[in-house]
């Protein structure tokens, strides 16, 4: 793995409050990596951390290989898009393109050249000599991205970029910010809080949570094997479903039923003791193949929310709560009994003092 | 209802100015009349031309032309510099937050709130030691460093409310403190600017204090030399002179308000809603 950016035992405090602490991170050439979190979490101080705009209270920060932790933003070959895309009102988009370039006293030429150049990656050649309140959301952004563009950057730092459009059109950007991925192949740093953005964009999400970064993976691993609760909580809608219980061996009991876990992939070998077994609703298993699923559960309809794609259905399993994904065509009511089931190889085992996965 | 009441109060308030300048334009044997609110019979521009040229004040009988461009000569200067310093400022506070920056603004807008009379004396003293009292540069000087908390009160707030990711995006292009100033935020800042002006002209030129005390009677800004003309006790009183140096002195804040007041009540609302 050729490292881009290199983050070593980063401590960021503002006071006596620890915004990020000891924090290590390394990201590879041409890797798409999404920090993930909720608010407060520390995601985008880290990226104003990487981008040069906060200083750092201990660590370093390497960008290719040079040690950039005191460097001015401007000399840390980055580009960064904002959330509110930050394009300078009073000037037209040829000036926000070419307005990294007059300050770093590059000639006239270049720059025409460049913004050209820009303009023609981005498609907003038609758009140059417009100023920024002519122009719609998604064009804002590609204007915002084509400031990074023009700078000839090889690390693009993305801050929230879609937040603050609406559903429709942070879809079709989602998949322009992908495919300018694939162009130009630039290492890009992406902070959301929205996980169908992290899960669809990135090659490895971190999530962080308080400072840390949680779990560091591929979207696959994130999801099929969250690193401990908060992950497996934090991804998926509706979120996974939990039962309380004790594990021995590969019997987990709870006071839903005794199930079995054989054939679960633990992560070490496996302790017994206070144990959360976790199932996301769409691992939940109805009808035939409820029946000859490894774990069965009868269940009554309480409450379904159709969705038209599928149809999100809660259950009461002897007092706890199960939601389950259901295909949109089947007709069910409230009241009705729906057998549940589900198979170990999906379940997420936590140990419940660590909250870590086994 | 409404239009009632305001038509009440503007009567209220213009009244004053229609008897002002009636009677401007009148000579002295009509005013001796008495009849204050008939228009003039005769109408005379007379009292004008005497007030701006001909008046005295102590051994000077120049009217107030004098005190007219010595105004001028402060007040040109003294909004410049004023504006100029603490747009820096409020930008400085806003955007390159220092280490007790916070503190530094907190005592400057104390400064707002010590009474003017307090200073008066000490100022004399630092003035005289730096050779400035009684010269036009000491009043501007003087003028510069009063403006400086509410100036950058209001520049500072104006700055703050432009979003942070704007000042972030010119950084990582490489822009630095004056390069943000004067290409982002500048262009952007108009509205404040028009505010801050008519704010230090106004301020500036109805300013009879510090004219009174930091100046002589060579340099004299105009708002003293009213007084004078006004005050004197000896002669006759002409009250048509009276009014007409009244109402010269009095034109320049007015057509600052009349030019700018559109832009005035909008920088106002901008700094007000923004943020």
């Amino acid at each position: 793995m050729d490292t881009n950016i290199a983050i070593k035992n980063l401590d960021l405090s503002f006071g006596a409050i620890n915004v990020l602490q000891d924090l290590n991170l390394d990201v590879a050439k041409g890797e798409f990596l999404v920090l993930l979190g909720s608010s407060g979490c520390g995601k985008s101080t880290l990226l104003n951390c990487i981008a040069g705009l906060l200083d750092v209270t201990d660590g370093q920060i390497h960008i290719g290989g040079r040690n950039v932790t005191w460097e001015e933003p401007s000399n840390r070959g980055i580009g960064m898009v904002f959330q509110s895309y930050a394009l300078y009102p009073q000037m037209t988009v040829e000036g926000n393109l070419s307005f990294g370039l007059k300050n770093a006293g590059v000639s006239r030429e270049q720059i025409t050249e460049k913004v050209a150049q820009a303009a023609k990656t981005l498609q907003i050649e038609p758009l140059l000599k417009r100023k920024p309140r002519a122009l719609s959301g998604g064009q804002r952004q590609r204007v915002a991205i084509g400031r990074a563009l023009v700078r000839d950057v090889e690390v693009f730092l993305f801050d929230e970029p879609l937040s603050n459009l609406d559903a429709k059109l942070r879809a079709e950007l989602r998949v322009e910010i992908k495919q300018l991925h694939q162009t130009l192949g630039n290492t890009m740093i992406y902070v959301t809080h929205d996980q169908i953005e992290a899960m669809t964009l990135a090659d490895r999400i971190a999530i962080m949570k308080g400072g840390k970064i949680l779990q560091l993976d591929t979207p696959n691993q994130i999801y099929n094997r969250p690193a401990n609760k908060y992950v497996a909580e934090f991804i998926g809608s509706p979120t996974m479903n939990f039962f309380d219980g004790t594990l021995s061996g590969t019997a987990f009991s709870c006071p839903q039923g005794d199930f079995s876990v054989e054939g679960y992939e633990f992560a070490a070998t496996p302790s017994a003791g206070a144990t959360l077994l976790g199932i996301r609703p769409e691992h939940i298993l109805t009808g035939d193949q409820a029946a000859t699923a490894q774990v069965r559960l009868p269940a009554t309809v309480d409450l379904v929310e159709p969705l038209g794609s599928d149809t999100l259905v809660r259950c009461d399993v002897a007092g706890q709560s199960v939601w389950a994904r259901l295909d949109g065509q089947t007709p069910i009511e409230p009241g009705a009994d729906l057998p549940l089931g589900f198979n170990a190889n999906l379940v997420n085992l936590f140990s419940k003092t660590s909250e870590n996965r086994l | 209802m409404l239009y009632g009441t305001l038509l009440v109060v503007s009567l209220y308030y213009l009244l004053p100015l229609y008897v002002m300048v009636v009677t401007s334009l009148k000579g002295m044997p009509e005013i001796r009349l008495g009849n204050i609110f008939s228009p003039p019979v005769e109408v005379t521009l007379e009292p004008w031309v005497k007030a701006w040229a001909e008046a005295c004040t102590g051994i000077n009988c120049d009217g107030l032309s004098r005190g007219f461009w010595n105004s001028v000569q402060i007040l040109i200067p003294s909004v410049i510099l004023s504006i100029a310093v603490a747009s820096v400022n409020g930008y400085a506070l806003a955007n390159w937050k220092f280490r007790g920056s916070e503190l530094f603004f907190t005592i400057l807008i104390i400064g707002a709130f010590i009474p003017y009379q307090t200073m008066l004396y000490p100022l004399v003293i630092i003035l005289r030691e730096i050779g400035l009292m009684g010269k036009l540069g000491g009043l501007v000087l003087v003028h510069t460093v009063f403006g400086m908390p509410i100036l950058t009160l209001l520049f500072r707030n104006y700055f703050a409310a432009i979003p942070e990711e704007l000042f972030k995006a010119a950084r990582i292009d490489g822009a630095g403190f004056w390069g943000i100033y004067f290409r982002i935020m500048l262009p952007m800042s108009l509205p404040i600017f028009v505010v801050a002006i008519i704010l230090q002209v106004t301020g500036i030129w109805n300013d009879f204090l510090f004219g009174v005390i930091y100046t002589k009677p060579d340099t004299y800004p105009m708002t003293v030399q009213l007084n004078n003309i006004v005050n004197s006790v000896q002669g006759i009183k002409e009250y048509n002179v009276n009014m007409a140096a009244t109402l010269l002195t009095g034109l320049v804040p007015l057509i600052i308000y009349f030019v700018s007041g559109k832009l005035f009540v909008r920088g106002i609302a901008a700094g007000a809603v923004k943020g």
